[in-house]
């Protein structure tokens, strides 16, 4: 797939005609919104706990070097590692280094967003290790050789026909007569192919949706168990995490987590949350030897101390998008990016450069749905906002809209030019369109007409008008 | 209108007395909906207050802000501070322009202490026109008829920046005649957008398909929101797709001012 953020228009326009999209969109805008609501009115304490995870975020971005050498010492001490990769290309190198000095030759993966970013799996085969996605999603994206379209649910564009047309296609061994109509028909499969991967694998890699420094612990929270599997079973896990993903302690990480499934799911908590601290001790049944965690900065750090600081705190619930009105209309590979939504619209300018992601931001409403539901508090309209700023004085929008914004607003820098421009063509477009009401064309306003009729002025101007009422 | 006697002196004030109320028209009132604007001084005289309209207003600046031109926002934030401040309240006919004003002319002028202080002043006294009626001048009804059956859309800057959910309402219950149906997803948004609507025209135009088919699926007759862009939007969809549902603004509404045409419909010579 070769999308960009730079062809958003393009790529919006295919989603806005795919009709498969579409009708999952209208069931992802309509179900998680609702399902949200419900978890969070089930829960007194929702908003408090919202105030509060954004505080202790807060904190542990004003202290992040603090916390990241406790989480480093604490996982040496339980005799894993910590890998400081400042950059994708550093963590991939780290990753098949591991993978490399432990002849592996497969690598299954439980869901993780990061490893999108850093693309790994095209790392591994273009040196001859085979990772195998073990997410239902992710497995079936994989299969396609897509990528994801929603950081929760990343096979969300896709209906059970379409997996089903996968399934047969790349599961050539099984019965070619097997019923796959339903849902649960498609999971067994799944489960089945995937169920010797895990046991053949020779590494796990997993993400992490939290790290504690108080621990050393990486948590994962899923609703398969395949992230389980894919962390236990190897004989090296190798978890790759963002440096924003620490927190001090184990209770600060309670706290997300009663957040993190009621924003993302409406769930009260996902089906496992697993805490993996360290390799296999001498005592523990099973466990893997090796324990590994990739440290990834890849151009985070330097959002600390800027205006766009606060987007560290986001714990990937994936609310912004399932509420957005642009996502819920376009879905997630219109963005060109890993990270689509509002989220990604923030984010993705500070990891690709706004010079290639100016669409991002600017398509938004600013209807400010995303901040109202984002469990912690990002300002996310605010924070499009200042990319639009660096991207306007970049020179990157249009050449037209920048004439067009111009004029107007050399015009309403002088009201008695302005009130007297105005009111011209007020009353030409009214007499233009008086007698139907509406203009259902109108020069430099394509945009409108397109889809809409212009309703008519009235005669003139309200200051006019006013004046003479004077 | 009735409203309580304490802030501010309304009509049983001396004149000199009463407070001095800025109407900031916006943009898109003054250029395609006047009657909005009379619509507010009728509602804000009513109500006992001196009404002004200071020349020195054209935009809040808001598509140059919102565009990230930083610094044409801030000339004419400056422009339209300078024409406020000697009110005693700004009050606009849109959550949009007025959230402009009180919520983000503080933060666009936060790098200069001098504008800094006149903007969070002016930002203190600036509301939108239901929240200023229901809010500080505590008023609980009006006098006006209206015998439709009607759905209220929230406007998001409105809705989500100043808190305006309850106070149309409130007041549009008053009305006689008026009767509410029920707007799925009433808090979302149309897909206006200020220039979002015309540089993505076609994510827009699927926003705003979505939301008049909900008002269509309502059965109302009229549809209400608090801001001209949002219903040009929603009134120029409905109108494209042929639909029957006439548009207003609720400030004509709460003004009694519904005799002449809707937003969109034929305007007959006078």
């Amino acid at each position: 797939m070769d999308a960009t953020a730079k062809s958003f228009k393009d790529q919006a326009k295919d989603g806005l005609e795919n009709a498969t999209l579409q009708d999952a969109l209208g069931k992802l805008g309509f179900g998680f919104p609702l399902l949200r609501q419900m978890a969070a009115d089930g829960l007194p304490e929702f908003d408090a706990l919202r105030d509060q995870g954004r505080d202790i975020k807060n904190h542990v971005l004003e202290h992040l070097d603090y916390y990241l050498e406790r989480f480093e010492e604490q996982v040496t001490g339980h005799g894993g590692q910590v890998h400081w990769c400042p950059t994708d290309g550093d963590a991939r190198d780290a990753i098949l280094k591991i993978c490399q000095e432990a002849r592996a030759k497969t690598v299954t993966k439980g869901k993780s967003m990061v490893t999108e970013e850093i693309a790994i799996n095209a790392h591994l085969e273009a040196h001859g290790i085979k990772a195998i996605e073990t997410d239902l999603g992710e497995y079936i994206i994989q299969l396609r050789n897509e990528p994801p379209s929603h950081i929760v649910g990343p096979a969300i564009h896709l209906n059970k026909e379409q997996i089903a047309g996968t399934f047969r296609s790349h599961h050539k061994e099984l019965d070619p007569d097997r019923s796959l109509e339903e849902v649960p028909a498609l999971v067994r499969e799944a489960r089945e192919v995937l169920r010797q991967k895990y046991i053949d694998a020779d590494v796990g890699i997993t993400g992490a949706n939290f790290l504690v420094a108080e621990t050393g612990s990486s948590i994962i929270v899923t609703n398969e168990g395949n992230g389980d599997l894919s962390q236990s079973l190897p004989r090296i896990h190798i978890v790759v995490a963002s440096i924003e993903k620490v927190v001090p302690t184990l209770e600060d990480a309670c706290t997300f987590l009663r957040l993190l499934a009621r924003s993302a799911t409406g769930q009260e908590f996902s089906a496992y949350t697993t805490f993996s601290t360290g390799p296999k001790r001498p005592d523990d049944p099973d466990g893997p030897e090796q324990y590994h965690v990739i440290l990834l900065d890849n151009g985070r750090s330097d959002l600390l101390g800027t205006e766009f600081q606060d987007v560290l705190r986001c714990i990937r619930c994936g609310a912004c998008m399932n509420h957005c009105p642009v996502y819920t209309s376009v879905g997630g590979h219109a963005y060109g990016s890993v990270y689509p939504g509002p989220i990604g619209s923030v984010l993705t300018p500070a990891l690709a450069g706004i010079d290639q992601s100016h669409h991002l931001p600017n398509a938004s409403t600013f209807c400010g749905k995303c901040e109202e539901v984002c469990p912690m508090r990002i300002p996310l309209p605010k924070m499009m906002r200042y990319w639009r700023e660096r991207a306007f004085d970049q020179g990157q929008d249009p050449v037209a809209a920048r004439w067009a914004l111009a004029f107007w607003a050399t015009a309403a820098r002088w009201p008695a030019l302005y009130h007297f421009g105005a009111n011209v063509m007020t009353r030409l477009l009214h007499f233009m369109g008086k007698r139907e009401g509406h203009l259902v064309r109108l020069p430099f306003a394509g945009g409108w007409t397109r889809h809409r009729d212009f309703p008519t002025p009235e005669r003139a101007t309200f200051q006019s008008q006013w004046r003479k009422r004077l | 209108m009735t409203s309580s006697d304490d802030l501010p002196p309304g009509d049983a004030a001396p004149a000199e007395k009463r407070a001095n109320v800025a109407l900031f028209v916006t943009c898109l009132v003054d250029l395609f909906r006047p009657s909005i604007g009379f619509a507010t001084v009728k509602l804000l005289e009513e109500a006992g207050l001196r009404v002004s309209v200071p020349q020195g207003q054209t935009c809040c600046g808001q598509p140059a802000y919102n565009s990230g031109d930083r610094k044409n926002a801030m000339a004419i934030a400056k422009q339209t501070i300078t024409a406020l401040e000697p009110f005693d309240y700004v009050v606009a006919p849109s959550g949009s322009c007025a959230a402009m004003i009180s919520a983000h002319y503080p933060d666009l002028m936060r790098a200069d202490i001098q504008w800094s202080k006149r903007a969070r002043a002016v930002a203190m006294k600036t509301f939108e026109i239901t929240q200023f009626l229901v809010d500080v001048l505590k008023v609980e009804k009006v006098d006006a008829r209206f015998e439709e059956d009607v759905v209220y859309h929230d406007s998001c800057s409105g809705l989500r920046e100043l808190k305006i959910k309850s106070q149309p309402r409130k007041l549009l219950s008053s009305v006689d005649g008026l009767h509410f149906k029920e707007l799925m997803d009433e808090e979302g948004c149309c897909g206006f957008g200020g220039t979002f609507c015309v540089k993505y025209s076609d994510v827009s135009n699927k926003i705003v398909d979505r939301k008049t088919q909900a008002i269509e699926a309502s059965g109302a007759e009229t549809l209400i929101a608090g801001d001209l862009g949002c219903l040009m939007n929603m009134a120029g969809k409905l109108s494209r797709a042929g639909s029957s549902v006439r548009v207003r603004h609720v400030a004509e509404v709460l003004a009694g001012m519904t005799d002449g045409p809707a937003i969109g419909e034929p305007q007959p010579d006078e």
